[in-house]
């Protein structure tokens, strides 16, 4: 009747006496998208209010953030520049996460594929543009895939936490890196932690008048084909029943620990052509500082579009914009970090609001069954 | 090597340990009831800026150090709340709050960017133990934030270990449906473990911008935060360890400095990849080996509790 | 007669869709052992919850040494006296016994002397005679002397009343003795003790009074005394209406499933199966009757593929599958229908459609290359929610917003479209209605006449009579017998499926 074994089944909790919450049955799409909406709408808020308590003008400060970021065009190329990087390791981390593999090691896995990538650009002899830049994108690959590859064994071998090991892992990478850029690397002639910069034929085009390089395309390029794999193909779907449930996944006669392997060797692989973008397309060389963490701020990009990866690409753009929009402040003598605080306070909000789409709030006296 | 750089470096490493040390005290608690907090660096920034506030404006490090403790504790409370009552994704609130924390405290800390201290912790010695030869330097010849982390690490041990509320605290991260099943209030136990996990976040803070520099400059953490936390996997979440742990990652720290200054650059990034390496041949050993060895990672971490059924 | 320690006065409580206390009444006195008799679904799990302070009923006094009480927690329940030793243990693995019978009681001193806890609580298990090293953590022990630690972890918050659930489910007949020696033991020094239970040998060894319960209601209290096995089996089992289907008279095919000697042990590492034998035929249904936890669904995954075999064969037609891949055993032609099926068998979050190719989206028509066929696959679910008068929100929506029903036939439309060669179906029409049972029964049947084995798992008697051309009867990993349904009764069966055997 009820089920074999006895089930705790509690549909309300009591937060107090006055307020009880209650789990949704349903998900309505309208919550689904509203609230997110209403999140990002209470944090802005919430900053305005904090602004005009610390006196400043809410609207300057956001009309300065917006001009900053999306004003001119050279101001919206900027933080295009800023979003490459984040949407690659976005895709690189939302393809881990569709499996419910929390791959935290994108900062690692980008640095990597910057190494590797770098590594041909110095060394190899010199080959026309489009050659070099194949090589130095499958170089980047690689450097990637190897290190998602790590944790991915040991996770499908072992079961070790891959939360921990990709951490663990970003910090040998970074730590490599300075190896390289301090000792054998290092430009002779220079006295900064840097390598030569690279030749003209490894450095990716750029769009004229900006410095939006190709990265942009292998961005556009490689959410086409994560959105191809996770709706249209065997191998998307199978990744999304692992990911709901392993369970279902073993009766369902699916290869866990092979995909396990396979999910982390790519994830870690577009994370490494992030890297490979970010010193051939920007930076120019490669050097002790390649990312500020762009690997972390991926894993909210990633969660806040529910990995989809067009999403992706648009919540890029938006964090990047919060990133050039930071500087503009700097006019008014805020310091651009500050725009940390606000974009903080947004996920805080979206964050918490994640609740609602799962539980209802009841006022009044619920029962405590 | 000659003995004197010996007894500096170990001198230096000491304190270069003690605010990983105290970040990493304050993350074994919420960890061990269950919780996995990635804020730490944004918790110990805003730390760092408040105390160093409250001291350039009142010239008092007793109040600079007690706001900073209790600046990490609200944010604390703000995570709890999300993570524990709102039940939200620990990892990605982690990350924002460490997001939210460094803004927050480059704002703050605006006002006394470059500024000097006015008064900063000094060196203490300690009469009689000081003059141990070259142990005495290297032990008892710190301020008094270096001596109260020593004091509080055999503490932590024994709350964790032989106390009531540590037993209560260990059972709600082992195994949380148990704990509730006789009575202890899970949430208001994760609640309270994760605010001394700011409080403490929010001292080591402290002692960098007033006591190791002195000084605040924006990041100044520069990532202490996180070796806090991957300290605190590599002492299997036991305090006592996690005092070893934190003097080798910061011997490690300054010894790479130390290799750089005479030049020698290599083995420097290598000895400080080797904490991180360890790390994983750690955790790879106790997933893998004996049922001893797997019960040294408290099962509930990361899983919110959900009463549910689940 | 003194006044009972304890009185359940109508007691009713209801969950979305099922009543599962109906005015039950319940009577317990001091120094007595009380049997708590019903088959699953009965009521009694839920009857203790209520009384535990887990759950709270909508209907219905509780009365404790005269005074009514209310219940918001385990916690008050605890106060009251009143300790339930539940079927999954809530025991902390790492700490040791000592800790976990202490764990939460604000007596204990602030910083504890462990080693003199330690000595206190072997003084207190030796009065008692449950043997345990306290010293030991809980996952050196076995899971019997686990159970003592939890006996013990009431017994020291001083109940008066203590209920165990289910409690010679893991245990060995050694083990099973011992606890029922311990049992006597507590009521003779005035505690009053409630045991939740379907077995009838250990009921008539160990009780004083019996309760039985059917349905949601209580049925009749009896002292054991004056009652017998036969009488207790009619009360548990009922007689209802059965809904006769009309079944054709095929030949019975080849054999298809056969199972030989084996033996596996579940997740407590205890046997489940014990030189466990069965064979099925093509266009037959075999029906295997039997309380829940008597090793079916240790049977269903170890045929599917799920779970190891320490001995004995598996074959499908001839092949031997035994420990085979699940992959292999899927593609052999077996078809398991699991006992969770939104644990196991689907996923709430995904659509009508990504649940039905679970097992073939490989196959031609839907994919190519690795390329599914989107449009083909809308049709195929259009069509199947069509045939098989599946309600849904919708095929792209989440079937988790579908009734129990609907994905059950969700389910079962997935399993038979693949054509198996044998269909394991376990309780399939469990939580499910008049209605939606029907059309599972319908299902079962068609593919019975195509000449499909279909190996039917059920606690429902009177779904195994109306469906199965062979009963088998389990209990404890093994066949108690194997009768046609013409030639037995319900009460024979239910005899057996207490424990009562019968020649084969």
């Amino acid at each position: 009747m009820w089920g074999g074994e006895s089930v705790l089944v509690k549909e309300k909790v009591n937060l107090s006496n006055f307020i009880s919450v209650e789990k949704r049955a349903k998900v309505s799409k309208v919550s689904f998208l509203l609230i997110p909406l209403i999140s990002i709408a209470l944090a802005l808020l919430f900053g305005a209010i904090f602004l005009w308590a610390t006196g400043y003008s809410p609207m300057k400060i956001y009309m300065l953030m917006f001009t900053g970021s999306f004003g001119s065009f050279y101001n919206f190329s900027e933080t295009m520049v800023k979003a490459i990087p984040l949407m690659l390791t976005g895709l690189a981390v939302s393809l881990a996460f569709k499996m419910s593999l929390w791959n935290i090691g994108a900062e690692g896995q980008l640095y990597m594929g910057a190494f590797m990538a770098g590594g041909v650009g110095l060394f190899f002899p010199q080959l026309p543009a489009p050659v070099m830049l194949t090589c130095m994108v499958i170089a980047g690959f690689i450097g990637g895939a190897l290190w998602g590859l790590i944790p991915g064994i040991l996770k499908a071998l072992v079961g070790v936490n891959e939360t921990i090991t990709t951490l663990m892992l970003n910090y040998v990478a970074i730590l490599w890196v300075g190896y390289l850029v301090y000792g054998p690397w290092k430009d002779p002639n220079g006295f900064m932690p840097f390598t030569k910069g690279f030749e003209e034929y490894a450095l990716l085009p750029t769009l004229p008048g900006t410095r939006i390089h190709a990265g942009i395309t292998f961005a556009i390029i490689i959410a086409v084909v994560l959105y191809i794999i996770f709706k249209r193909t065997t191998w998307g779907y199978q990744i999304g029943v692992i990911g709901e449930s392993q369970k279902v996944a073993s009766y369902a006669g699916m290869s866990i620990k092979k995909n396990i392997v396979l999910v982390m060797l790519i994830s870690g692989g577009i994370a490494g052509i992030a890297g490979m973008a970010e010193v051939s397309g920007i930076i120019g060389r490669l050097q002790y500082n390649i990312s500020p963490g762009y690997g972390y701020t991926a894993i909210i990009v990633a969660w806040l579009s529910r990995l989809n990866p067009f999403v992706i690409i648009l919540v890029a753009i938006f964090f990047g914009g919060l990133l050039n929009g930071g500087y503009a402040l700097q006019i008014v003598g805020l310091p651009a970090v500050m725009v940390s605080m606000l974009q903080g306070a947004i996920l805080f909000f979206v964050l918490g609001g994640e609740m609602f789409t799962r539980y209802r709030i009841k006022l009044g006296r619920g029962g405590r069954n | 090597m000659d003995s004197i750089l010996l007894v500096a470096i170990f001198h230096a490493a000491i304190i270069s340990a003690t605010p990983i040390l105290y970040a990493a005290l304050g993350e074994i608690f919420a960890e061990r009831s269950g919780v996995m907090n990635l804020g730490v660096e944004g918790m110990m920034l805003v730390g760092a800026a408040t105390g160093f506030i409250v001291v350039v404006n009142t010239q008092s490090l007793m109040l600079g150090t007690l706001v900073a403790i209790f600046a990490g504790l609200l944010l604390g409370l703000v995570f709890a709340f999300l993570v524990v009552t709102l039940q939200a994704n620990q990892v990605v609130t982690g990350l924002v709050l460490t997001i939210f924390g460094t803004g927050l405290s480059g704002f703050l800390g605006k006002q006394v960017i470059g500024m000097a201290a006015p008064i900063s912790y000094k060196k203490v010695p300690i009469p009689f133990l000081s003059e141990i030869p070259y142990f005495g330097h290297v032990f008892f010849n710190h301020d008094v934030l270096v001596y109260i982390a020593y004091l509080l690490v055999p503490i932590c041990w024994f709350i964790i270990y032989r106390s009531r509320a540590g037993l209560e605290l260990r059972s709600v991260g082992e195994n949380p449906s148990a704990a509730d099943s006789v009575g202890l209030n899970v949430f208001r136990i994760r609640y309270l473990y994760i605010c001394i996990g700011g409080a403490f976040a929010g001292l080591a803070g402290a002692y960098l911008s007033l006591a190791y520099a002195p000084a605040w400059a924006e990041n100044m953490t520069a990532g202490r935060g996180w070796i806090a936390i991957v300290l605190v996997i590599f002492a299997t979440w036991n305090p006592a360890r996690a005092w070893i742990g934190a003097l080798i990652f910061g011997g490690v720290d300054v010894l790479g400095f130390r290799l750089q200054a005479i030049g020698i650059e290599m083995p420097s990034f290598f000895v400080r990849m080797l904490p991180y390496i360890f790390t994983i041949v750690v955790l790879t050993f106790i997933t893998y080996k004996s049922e001893k060895a797997k019960n040294l990672m408290p099962k509930a971490l990361t899983i919110p509790y959900d009463r549910e059924g689940r | 007669m003194t006044n009972p320690l304890l009185n359940m006065h109508n007691i009713t409580k209801k969950f979305p869709g099922v009543v599962a206390n109906e005015n039950v009444n319940l009577e317990i006195y001091r120094g007595e052992v009380h049997a708590l008799l019903g088959e699953n679904g009965a009521g009694k799990s839920t009857l203790m919850s209520i009384l535990s302070g887990l759950y709270k009923a909508e209907d219905g006094t509780i009365v404790i040494n005269d005074k009514q009480v209310v219940f918001n927690s385990p916690k008050d329940s605890i106060k009251a006296g009143i300790g339930m030793v539940h079927q999954h243990f809530k025991l902390v693995d790492c700490l040791t016994a000592t800790e976990n019978i202490i764990l939460g009681l604000k007596h204990i001193q602030r910083f504890y002397d462990l080693e003199k806890l330690h000595n206190e609580i072997e003084q207190f298990t030796a009065n008692y005679g449950l043997k345990v090293d306290p010293r030991s953590e809980i996952w050196q022990l076995s899971v019997g002397e686990q159970q003592r630690v939890e006996i013990l972890k009431m017994l020291y918050r001083k109940v008066e009343v203590l209920i165990l659930d289910e409690p010679t489910a893991v245990l060995t007949p050694q083990e099973v003795e011992e606890l029922f020696i311990t049992l006597r033991k507590m009521a003779k020094e005035g505690k009053a003790v409630i045991v939740i239970t379907h077995k009838l040998n250990e009921v008539m060894n160990v009780a004083d009074r019996i309760t039985v319960l059917r349905q949601g209601k209580s049925i009749a209290t009896l002292m054991k005394t004056q009652t017998s096995k036969q009488q207790l089996s009619n009360l548990m089992v009922g007689r209802e209406v059965c809904l006769t289907y009309d079944k054709d008279d095929k030949e019975i095919g080849p054999k298809v499933l056969s199972i030989q000697n084996i033996t596996a042990l579940n997740d407590k590492k205890v046997k489940a199966l014990e030189d466990f034998s069965l064979d099925v035929y093509g266009g037959e249904i075999i029906g295997i009757a039997g309380v829940a936890g008597n090793g079916q669904r240790e049977l269903t995954e170890v045929i599917a593929g799920l779970r190891t075999v320490i001995s004995g064969i598996i074959t499908i037609d001839d092949k031997d599958l035994t420990n085979a891949a699940p992959r292999k055993i899927i593609d052999s032609g077996v078809s398991l229908i699991p006992e969770d099926r939104m644990g196991t068998g689907l996923i709430g979050n995904l659509t009508v459609t990504q649940n039905l190719i679970l097992k073939c989206f490989n196959e031609a028509q839907f994919s190519n290359k690795g390329f599914l066929h989107l449009e083909y696959l809308a049709n195929y679910s259009t069509e199947i929610v069509k045939d098989f008068d599946i309600k849904t929100a919708g095929i792209y929506s989440p079937i988790k917003l579908m009734s129990g029903g609907n994905q059950q036939k969700l389910l079962l439309a997935r399993e038979i479209s693949k054509r198996p060669r044998l269909i394991v179906a376990a309780y399939p029409s469990r939580g499910l209605d008049i209605g939606a049972t029907q059309a599972i029964h319908k299902i079962l049947l068609s593919q019975r006449s195509e000449g499909t084995a279909v190996l039917l798992i059920s606690e429902d008697l009177d779904e195994i009579f109306c469906l199965s051309d062979r009963i088998a009867v389990m209990y404890e990993g093994k066949i108690m017998g194997v009768v046609k349904p013409n030639e037995a009764t319900i009460d024979d069966i239910g005899l057996m499926m207490c424990g009562e055997g019968r020649a084969c």
